[in-house]
């Protein structure tokens, strides 16, 4: 195999062997694409479970125990097993090709960095199956739920972070070297594209916030085993201190999701524009902007604990700050497109929904950071609303858009537009169906995390599990659309996939060689 | 500098910050946390020992002061108030008692840790003795009355007018250096 990676005609074993020691950038990308989908479908399997539990009032299907379990393992799984590894997938794959670089600049902690995720969830996963059950304190894990009054497998549950963690730090400084090491001659910082300036600064707060985490679990694992009283308030702790060191983490992770879908979308939406970018240093300093407020802002999520006035308004106010850099990238989205000549591909119908949604679940935020309404909001399903319109209308919907935009890179065949189009229109209906409803639902009082409800809650429960149910479906039809594409999709060899595309990663052949960029190209 | 040379150089300062975060969070964030709230009066926690200044008492409010008494997980002593409330006026010293049983067949040392509800009046709360100002060591199967004096500030906010005062107690007896030593 001295030219190109092993296949299966090489006999399963080279094969294996090629993807456990891989230390190829695509290789490594299309893992974390694969592993995250794999995340993905778990954690919407869960999802399907807590929808159809809550389709009607009362206990149907499961216990509220496993409930619970599955309210935490969804936002774990979605948030640690399929966007964050889904957007270093995007990374691994695009970042070299981009920049003009041959591969990561680490490549063999590129390696590490994927292959201990498995393990991470392999650990996570399993505690489903021990006596007392998973975890069961939802995915923000407040103390003493996760430390005095928690299943016995939270020491799992602590290590799988902890393994997740370091995972992710080593992939953020594998992209800031990188980045900042092997970009091709000419391509200055202020010249790179927009998905490579969102990563770096992503992964600059990995790096920052990551450890804040894994100390946030190793307090608690002091706490549990060792005697310590971190969040025991009989011990002289505090377990308002874990909010505001978790909401330390939480803050930054939530832009360490958002912002790599910024760049997708800013890729994309010029492609299909066929306009340059408009701002572009406005989006860079936005971004840079963003970042840096996103630490000074985690108590908005702990409005409720009692703090004094003065700390309420002045996370409130800083929280409403971070609009601000915001709207300016809405604004330059919508002003790319303006006067473009657009057309409609599937992955600028997702950018497009993607501008729309982020931008409707961006002013509910608004509307949360309110320090006086949020006391009404606060643990409702208005914020589960809320971030599913950021977190799944933003960081997923960009996802997907960039699995279309690429896909044709990656594997040298062409997606079906219909079933494409079809996709999204099946995904954008569901995903309204399913989360425009929960805001009423939120408004009127249902409170988040419980697996019965009132009687009043019941029509708009059900439309909400029906639109859950529409939005899996798409996830499914996703994946059929990708293994279509790769069994039998119109093979293409151009270059340039879209005729509006701009950048390196269209110079090359497609599908992209296993070898790119040897030679640094010129870059003008 | 080859490329080699420079993503060391990225490595080593990522893998710093990345460590001097995590040291962040769990050396620098409690203590600070501690430091807030006891400036600003927040959390619940009482003061350390208090003398006493000349006051005036404050006969015409009283308010009622409610003991609470917990035992850590691991905390096999018998620890309850000898009394579940009293009614003071704010200013007037006050003496109460908790009583203590090793009930065990070893030596033990023992921590109480004061909390307070509400918990934005514990600077108006003032202890000028208290068993919780140091460990209490009792031999095996020793009892003892532990003596509390506490004065409520008169300039406690009118809008308080009963407080509920939570020890905890903890086994210290590893921690301490000779147990045993101590009770003699």
């Amino acid at each position: 195999m001295a030219h190109g990676p092993a296949t299966l005609a090489d006999g399963w074993r080279a094969y294996i062997s090629r993807w456990v020691f891989t230390t190829n950038h695509k290789d490594i990308g299309t893992l974390y694409l694969w592993f995250s989908f794999a995340m993905f479908l778990l954690g919407g399997a869960f999802a399907m479970i807590i929808r159809a539990e809550l389709f009607q009032p009362g206990m149907q299907l499961i216990r509220p125990e496993f409930f619970n379990q599955m309210t935490t393992m969804h936002g774990l799984v979605m948030v640690f097993g399929a966007i964050m590894p889904a957007f270093v997938g995007l990374a691994n794959w695009m970042i070299p090709l981009m920049i003009g670089a041959p591969d990561m600049a680490l490549p063999r902690m590129n390696n590490l960095s994927f292959w201990i995720l498995p393990f991470a969830f392999a650990i996570l996963t399993s505690t489903l199956f021990m006596e007392g059950g998973g975890p069961n304190f939802g995915w923000t894990f407040y103390a003493p739920l996760s430390t005095t009054y928690a299943p016995d497998s939270v020491n799992f549950f602590i290590f799988a972070i902890h393994i997740m963690g370091a995972s992710s730090i080593m992939g953020s400084i594998n992209i800031i070297a990188t980045v900042m090491n092997m970009r091709a001659p000419g391509m200055t910082y202020m010249k790179m594209p927009l998905f490579v300036w969102t990563w770096v600064i992503t992964a600059f707060l990995l790096v920052a916030v990551m450890p804040v985490l894994a100390g946030a679990v190793t307090m608690m694992l002091m706490d549990i085993n060792f005697g310590t009283s971190f969040f025991d308030a009989a011990g002289g702790g505090d377990p308002v201190l874990f909010q505001h060191v978790f909401w330390f983490f939480g803050h930054p992770e939530v832009y360490i999701i958002i912002l790599p879908a910024f760049g997708v979308v800013s890729q994309i939406i010029p492609t299909f524009s066929r306009k340059p970018l408009f701002g572009y240093s406005s989006m860079v300093y936005a971004t840079a902007a963003i970042a840096f407020l996103s630490f000074v802002v985690w108590a908005h999520h702990m409005f409720t604990v009692g703090m004094p006035i003065a700390g309420e308004l002045y996370f409130m106010y800083a929280t409403m700050l971070i609009a601000v850099p915001t709207g300016v990238k809405v604004f330059n989205w919508i002003t790319t497109m303006y006067k473009g000549s657009l057309t409609f591909e599937t992955p600028m119908l997702f950018s497009i929904a993607f501008v729309i949604l982020f931008t409707f679940g961006g002013f509910t935020g608004l509307m949360l950071s309110i320090a006086a309404a949020d006391m009404q909001y606060h643990d409702t399903y208005f914020v589960v609303a809320h971030f599913h319109y950021v977190m799944v209308a933003g960081a997923v919907f960009s996802g997907t858009a960039a699995i279309y935009y690429w896909l044709p890179k990656w594997c040298g065949k062409m997606y079906n537009e219909t079933m494409g189009q079809v996709q999204f229109w099946v995904a954008f209906i569901g995903f309204n169906i399913a989360f425009m409803p929960q805001h009423f639902l939120g408004l009127a009082g249902m409170p988040r995390r419980y697996a019965d409800y009132g009687l009043q809650f019941a029509d708009w429960n059900m439309v909400s599990s029906i639109g859950a149910f529409i939005y899996g479906g798409a996830q499914l039809m996703l994946l059929y659309n990708v293994i279509m594409t790769i069994k039998f999709g119109k093979p293409t060899t151009e270059e340039k996939t879209w005729e509006g595309a701009e950048g390196l990663e269209w110079t090359v052949p497609s599908p992209a060689p296993y070898h790119t960029f040897s030679t640094p190209p010129e870059f003008k | 500098m080859s490329v080699d040379a420079s993503n060391r150089r990225v490595v080593v300062k990522s893998l710093f910050g990345a460590a001097g975060m995590f040291a962040f969070a769990i050396f620098v964030l409690p203590p600070i946390y501690d430091l807030f709230c006891e400036i600003t009066g927040l959390g619940g926690k009482t003061g350390d020992e208090y003398t006493a200044v000349d006051v005036r008492v404050d006969t015409s409010r009283e308010v009622r002061v409610r003991f609470v008494a917990s035992n850590n997980a691991s905390m096999p002593w018998v620890f309850k108030p000898t009394k579940d409330s009293v009614v003071v006026h704010p200013g007037e010293p006050t003496e109460i008692t908790y009583f203590a049983h090793n009930i065990t067949d070893e030596d033990m040392v023992s921590q109480a840790i004061p909390s307070l509800v509400p918990n934005n009046v514990a600077d108006y709360f003032h202890k000028t003795e208290c068993f919780c100002f140091e460990n209490q060591p009792l031999a095996a199967g020793d009892e003892a009355e532990l003596k509390l004096i506490f004065i409520i500030d008169p300039d406690l906010p009118e809008s308080v007018n009963s407080l509920t005062l939570s020890y905890t107690i903890f086994d210290i007896t590893d921690r301490t250096a000779d147990p045993i030593a101590q009770l003699k």
